[in-house]
C-alpha cells in the first residue's frame, strides 16, 4: 500500500473579518465582528461556541460560499473571494449523491474542476483504504452506515490534497460510539497528511483532544473569547485522556467561559 | 430426537427444531407467493364471475359480451386493432412529446425566475381546471379533423403534470447539496446537471407517467369528437353498429396502450435514474 504524499498545510490569515446579514425587516445582523486569526501551517484548530455564535458563518466565509462584508481572508497569501481549490470541506451531513457510487462521489470535485478522472481514481481508492473502506468503491451510499458515509465525505474533501480542510461538526450526526471512533481515526489520518484543519464542534472534549489550539467564540455578535493553546503530546489516547489532569484543565477553562457567558448554566 | 446417518452423502441431520423452522419457512414462502399473485387471482375471479353470469342472466351479446368473447374478438381482429392503435399511439406520443419539449423548459423558467413563476403558474392552474372534454369541439373547430386537435388535446392534458412534478422536484432539493458543489467550485450549469437534475428525476418521471396516461385519454377524446381513424374512432363505430364486443375490445386495446406506455417509461426510468431504496 503506497503512502499518500503528505500535503503541505496551508497558512491561513484572517484579518478583521466581519459579516453582516441584511434581513428584510431592515435590522442588520452582525454575525462576525472583526475576527483576527492566524492559523499556522499544518496546525489543527478547533472552534467551539454556542449556536448562533457565527462558527458556521466563519466556515462559510472561509469556503468562499458567502461574500465577506469587511476584512479579508488569505490562504497562502491568496485572497479568498470564491471557492478555492486549496480548500476541502466536510459538512455535518455527508451529502453524498445517492445516485453515484462511492468512488464516483469521491471523484465529484475532480469532475467539476474538469480534471482527468482516471488519474485520480487510484488516489480515491487509496483514500478509501486509509479510512478503512477498502473495496467499498462500487457500493452506493444507501448501502453504507452513517459513519461510513461520513468517511467517504472526508475522502471526497481530501481528493485534491487541500492545504486547508474545513470541518463543520462532521461527527455531529453520528451515534456516540461511531463518533469516538471517528475522532481517533481523524487524529491518525491528520498526523499522516499534515494539512491545516479548521474543525468546528459543539463538543469541548472533542475539541481539546484533537486540536493544537481551541478558539472559543462568544454568542452573537461572533467574537473570539479565548484562544487556548493545547499543550499535550501526540499521539493522544482517547481512553487515557480522560484521566489526564492537563486535559481536564483545558476543558474546565473552556467551560468556565461558557458558564460566565450564560451558555452553560451549572445547577 | 436427532437421527444421524453415519455415512457420507446426502442425508441431513434433522432435529425437531429444524423441521419446525422448515415448516415456518415454507408457510412464509407460500404467503409471499400468494401476495404477489393476489391481484391476478382477484382479477381472474372477477372475470370468471362475469363469464358465468352473462349466459345465466340471458343477456345477449350486444348488451354484455363475455370476457371470452371479447378475447376471441381481439385475437381475430388484431390487424384492425393494431392499425387503429398505431394512429392513437402516434397522437399520444406526439402530444406527450410536445408536453415534454415545452413543459421542461417552462419548468426551468418557473424554477429560476420568481417573476415568471408568479405570472405563469396561475394561468397553468386555470388551464388545468378547464375540462379537456369541453375543449375538444373548440379545437376541432379551429384545427380541423386531422392530427392537430388530438395531438393538441394530448399535449394540453399532459402539460400540467409534467410541469408541476418537474418544478416540485427541482424545488425540493436539499440546499446543502448546492452548497457542497459550490464549495467545489461548480457553476450553475454544473450544479444543474450534476445535482439538481439527477435529484429531481424521480419526481420528473412520476410526472411523465401520469402525463402519458392522461395523454391517452386526451387523444381518445379527440377521436371521439372528430376522427376517421384511431381506437376512439373504432370504438364509436362499434358503438353505433351495436357491436358491443368490438366496443369492449377497443377499450381493452386503449387500456393496453396506456399500460404499455407506462411500463416503457418505468423501464426507461430504471435505466436512467437510480432508484433510491424505498422505506420498506
Amino acid at each position: 500500500m503506497s503512502a499518500v504524499s503528505p500535503t503541505i498545510g496551508a497558512e491561513v490569515d484572517i484579518a478583521q473579518l466581519t459579516k453582516v446579514y441584511h434581513t428584510r425587516e431592515s435590522e442588520d445582523v452582525l454575525a462576525l465582528d472583526a475576527i483576527d486569526l492566524k492559523i499556522e501551517r499544518g496546525s489543527f484548530v478547533a472552534v467551539v461556541g454556542p449556536s448562533g455564535c457565527g462558527k458556521s458563518t466563519l466556515l462559510s466565509l472561509l469556503a468562499g460560499l458567502t461574500p465577506i462584508s469587511d476584512g479579508q481572508i488569505t490562504i497562502d497569501s491568496e485572497r479568498v473571494i470564491k471557492p478555492h481549490s486549496k480548500i476541502g470541506v466536510v459538512f455535518q451531513s455527508d451529502l453524498l449523491l445517492y445516485w453515484r457510487t462511492v468512488v464516483e462521489n469521491i471523484l465529484l470535485p475532480i469532475e467539476i474542476k474538469g480534471l482527468d478522472v482516471k488519474k485520480y481514481t487510484a488516489k480515491a481508492e487509496e483514500l478509501l483504504n486509509q479510512v478503512g473502506l477498502a473495496g467499498f468503491g462500487k457500493k452506493y451510499p444507501s448501502e453504507l452506515s452513517g459513519g461510513m458515509r461520513q468517511r467517504v465525505a472526508i475522502c471526497r474533501a481530501l481528493i485534491q490534497e487541500p492545504g486547508l480542510l474545513l470541518m463543520d461538526e462532521p461527527f455531529g450526526a453520528l451515534d456516540a460510539l461511531t463518533r469516538e471512533q471517528m475522532i481517533m481515526d481523524l487524529q491518525t489520518m491528520w498526523a499522516r497528511l499534515g494539512n491545516t484543519v479548521l474543525f468546528i464542534t459543539h463538543g469541548i472534549d472533542e475539541a481539546v483532544f484533537l486540536a493544537d489550539r481551541v478558539i472559543v467564540m462568544s454568542p452573537r455578535p461572533g467574537r473570539i473569547d479565548l484562544d487556548l493553546k493545547i499543550d499535550m503530546p501526540r499521539p493522544r489516547q482517547w481512553s487515557r485522556v480522560h484521566e489526564d489532569p492537563t486535559f481536564h484543565g483545558y476543558v474546565r477553562q473552556i467551560r468556565e467561559i461558557f458558564e460566565a457567558k450564560g451558555i452553560l448554566v451549572a445547577h | 430426537m436427532a437421527r444421524v446417518s453415519g455415512f457420507s452423502g446426502s442425508v441431513a441431520v434433522q432435529t425437531e427444531r429444524e423441521k419446525n423452522t422448515l415448516k415456518a419457512k415454507r408457510k412464509f414462502r407460500l404467503q409471499q407467493l400468494t401476495e404477489r399473485f393476489s391481484a391476478l387471482f382477484l382479477a381472474f375471479t372477477l372475470l370468471a364471475i362475469w363469464q358465468i353470469a352473462v349466459p345465466l342472466s340471458g343477456l345477449s351479446e350486444f348488451i354484455l359480451p363475455t370476457p371470452l368473447a371479447i378475447a376471441n374478438r381481439i385475437a381475430n381482429e388484431l390487424p384492425l386493432l393494431a392499425s387503429h392503435g398505431y394512429i392513437t399511439l402516434f397522437e399520444v406520443l406526439a402530444g406527450f412529446g410536445m408536453g415534454v419539449a415545452i413543459g421542461i423548459p417552462l419548468s426551468l423558467l418557473i424554477f429560476y425566475s420568481r417573476a415568471f413563476e408568479k405570472a405563469v403558474y396561475p394561468l397553468l392552474v386555470a388551464l388545468q381546471t378547464i375540462p379537456k372534454v369541453a375543449l375538444a369541439p373548440i379545437l376541432v373547430l379551429y384545427l380541423g379533423y386531422g392530427w392537430a386537435p388530438k395531438i393538441t388535446l394530448a399535449f394540453l392534458i399532459a402539460l400540467f403534470p409534467i410541469v408541476i412534478s418537474t418544478v416540485v422536484g427541482l424545488q425540493s432539493l436539499d440546499k446543502n447539496l448546492v452548497n457542497l458543489v459550490r464549495s467545489m467550485g461548480a457553476n450553475e450549469m454544473q450544479t444543474f446537471f450534476k445535482v439538481r437534475l439527477p435529484a429531481a428525476l424521480p419526481n420528473i418521471f412520476g410526472g411523465f407517467k401520469v402525463a402519458i396516461s392522461l395523454s391517452v385519454i386526451g387523444a381518445v377524446i379527440g377521436e371521439y369528437v372528430a376522427a376517421e381513424r384511431g381506437l376512439g374512432y373504432l370504438q364509436l363505430q362499434a358503438n353505433s353498429l351495436f357491436d358491443t364486443t368490438l366496443n369492449f375490445a377497443s377499450v381493452v386495446a386503449i387500456s393496453a396502450l396506456g399500460v404499455s406506455l407506462y411500463f416503457i417509461l418505468d423501464f426507461i426510468e430504471s435505466k436512467v435514474a437510480y432508484k433510491r431504496d424505498s422505506a420498506k
